[in-house]
């Protein structure tokens, strides 16, 4: 069973509903409980950093994820994934989980149309269980205005938009977070997900 | 690199495809639900409902078509057409779509987007605009499906409706909407360089040919068609190959 942390962001059924689609069992939650008990974790986020972290503190989750993320598999989506490192520059500097080495801050090139909207090409740099079985022509669906910066070894694959934006990280053990949709990229995603999902039983 | 967005677009009354959508192999071609699962498997890279009930106990068949839809449909959904309250848009979105887009209601009450853009992100209010042109390179913003001129200079409004959060632009050309001669190249070139949010073409596309060209001329991010790909005259696959031959980057399936 999948937890998918459930701190009143954004637009979770459509990550549920992807997840019902391949047949893997999952639960909208913000039970600590369920959340120990689950094989695999997500953190879904549409919103502000700012405001994430505080619902999530509110929630009381804040160091059982990062204790959890040591322990199986973890994937944070689009704020999710943000949220995942160190720090935050939106609206205000604040503090991330720090699962992931790194920060987030607004995209810098000025002559570019924000939010990064749309379907952009994925581009491979590291090896990565969630990338298995994709071809050389995937297009996943992005919509934020900030960005991750991190380091190469942390950098699975990245899209171009003025500059390379980071679109799948992962710590190298148990945690990953993509900047886009996989429950809004077609085929493609719905495959990262699966991949995810495999993880579960490996 | 960004893909450019090539749109599908049904219009929906009390839960059934107003204008018939000509597919193969569909058996109910006025079911919402189908015609989506449809497009999203040509590779439309994203699917609106335009919600056209005029009742408004009829309001909740729409969400139920939502909810639906995104149960088998994995792109962006977004819905339009009735949309009038911060609640509204709350169970539109809670429903399973991804964007709303806002149009008249939009015009006579601005505050409804930055409501909606402080609450739910400026990534899910689109901000529809139908526009008419009154003078060379002066357009103004009509409403209630462009029956009513509203006097508002259309580059003020476009600049307005970004400074309170708007995530996007739906542009309607009333001059060339329904004439299928091509999409209004100078309209679109004029409000595309007055904002920095994406900006979706709508209005004129007629033939294949019209697609490469809106996106050669223009700086838009997406175009939307409905009677076009409704009556299956142009697939979606086919403006893709077209854009492809042309160099514009575009998702493939």
């Amino acid at each position: 069973m999948i937890a998918i942390i459930d701190y009143g962001a954004g637009n979770i059924f459509s990550v549920k509903n992807a997840l019902d689609h391949l047949g893997i069992e999952s639960l909208l939650t913000s039970d600590i409980e369920t959340i120990r008990s689950a094989e695999g974790i997500i953190l879904p986020g549409v919103g502000a950093f700012p405001w994430a972290m505080n619902k999530l503190r509110e929630s009381g989750l804040i160091e059982e994820i990062k204790e959890q993320a040591k322990k199986k598999p973890f994937l944070g989506i689009c704020l999710g994934m943000q949220l995942l490192f160190d720090k935050g520059f939106e609206f205000e500097e604040c503090e991330g989980l720090g699962l992931i080495p790194g920060y987030v801050d607004k995209i810098p090139e000025t002559d570019l149309i924000i939010p990064h909207m749309g379907w952009n090409k994925l581009e491979y740099n590291h090896e990565c269980p969630l990338l298995h079985g994709l071809g050389d022509d995937e297009y996943v669906y992005f919509v934020h205005s900030y960005k991750a910066f991190c380091g190469d070894s942390e950098l699975c694959a990245y899209v171009e938009y003025g500059s390379k934006v980071p679109a799948l990280v992962s710590d190298g053990k148990y945690v990953y977070g993509c900047q886009f949709h996989p429950e809004k990229s077609g085929s493609t995603g719905l495959r990262i997900l699966g991949n995810f999902a495999g993880l579960l039983r490996s | 690199m960004l893909a450019k967005r090539i749109i599908p677009c049904l219009d929906v009354r009390d839960g059934r495809v107003v204008k018939g959508v000509n597919f193969k192999g569909i058996k109910d071609v006025g079911d919402p639900v189908e015609c989506a699962y449809e497009y999203n498997l040509q590779g439309a890279d994203e699917i609106v409902f335009y919600d056209i009930t005029a009742s408004h106990e009829g309001r909740g068949v729409i969400l139920d078509v939502v909810r639906e839809t995104a149960k088998k449909v994995f792109v962006p959904l977004t819905v339009g057409g009735g949309i009038k309250t911060v609640d509204d848009i709350r169970n539109t979105l809670r429903a399973g779509a991804d964007k709303v887009s806002v149009n008249s209601q939009a015009v006579q009450n601005p505050e409804l987007i930055r409501k909606g853009a402080d609450i739910f992100g400026s990534q899910c209010i689109c901000v529809g605009i139908d526009a008419k042109k009154t003078a060379d390179n002066k357009w103004t913003v009509y409403i209630n499906g462009g029956r009513i001129d509203m006097g508002i200079d259309l580059i003020d409004w476009v600049k307005q409706i970004e400074q309170l959060g708007a995530g996007e632009i739906c542009l309607n050309s009333i001059d060339t909407d329904g004439v299928r001669g091509g999409f209004d190249i100078p309209m679109l070139k004029a409000v595309v360089s007055a904002v920095k949010i994406p900006v979706i073409a709508s209005g004129g596309a007629g033939k294949l040919s019209d697609f490469p060209d809106v996106f050669l001329e223009t700086d838009c991010s997406a175009a939307l068609a409905a009677s076009l790909f409704h009556f299956g005259e142009l697939t979606v696959p086919q403006v893709k190959a077209e854009l492809k031959k042309h160099s514009i980057p575009v998702r493939s399936v």
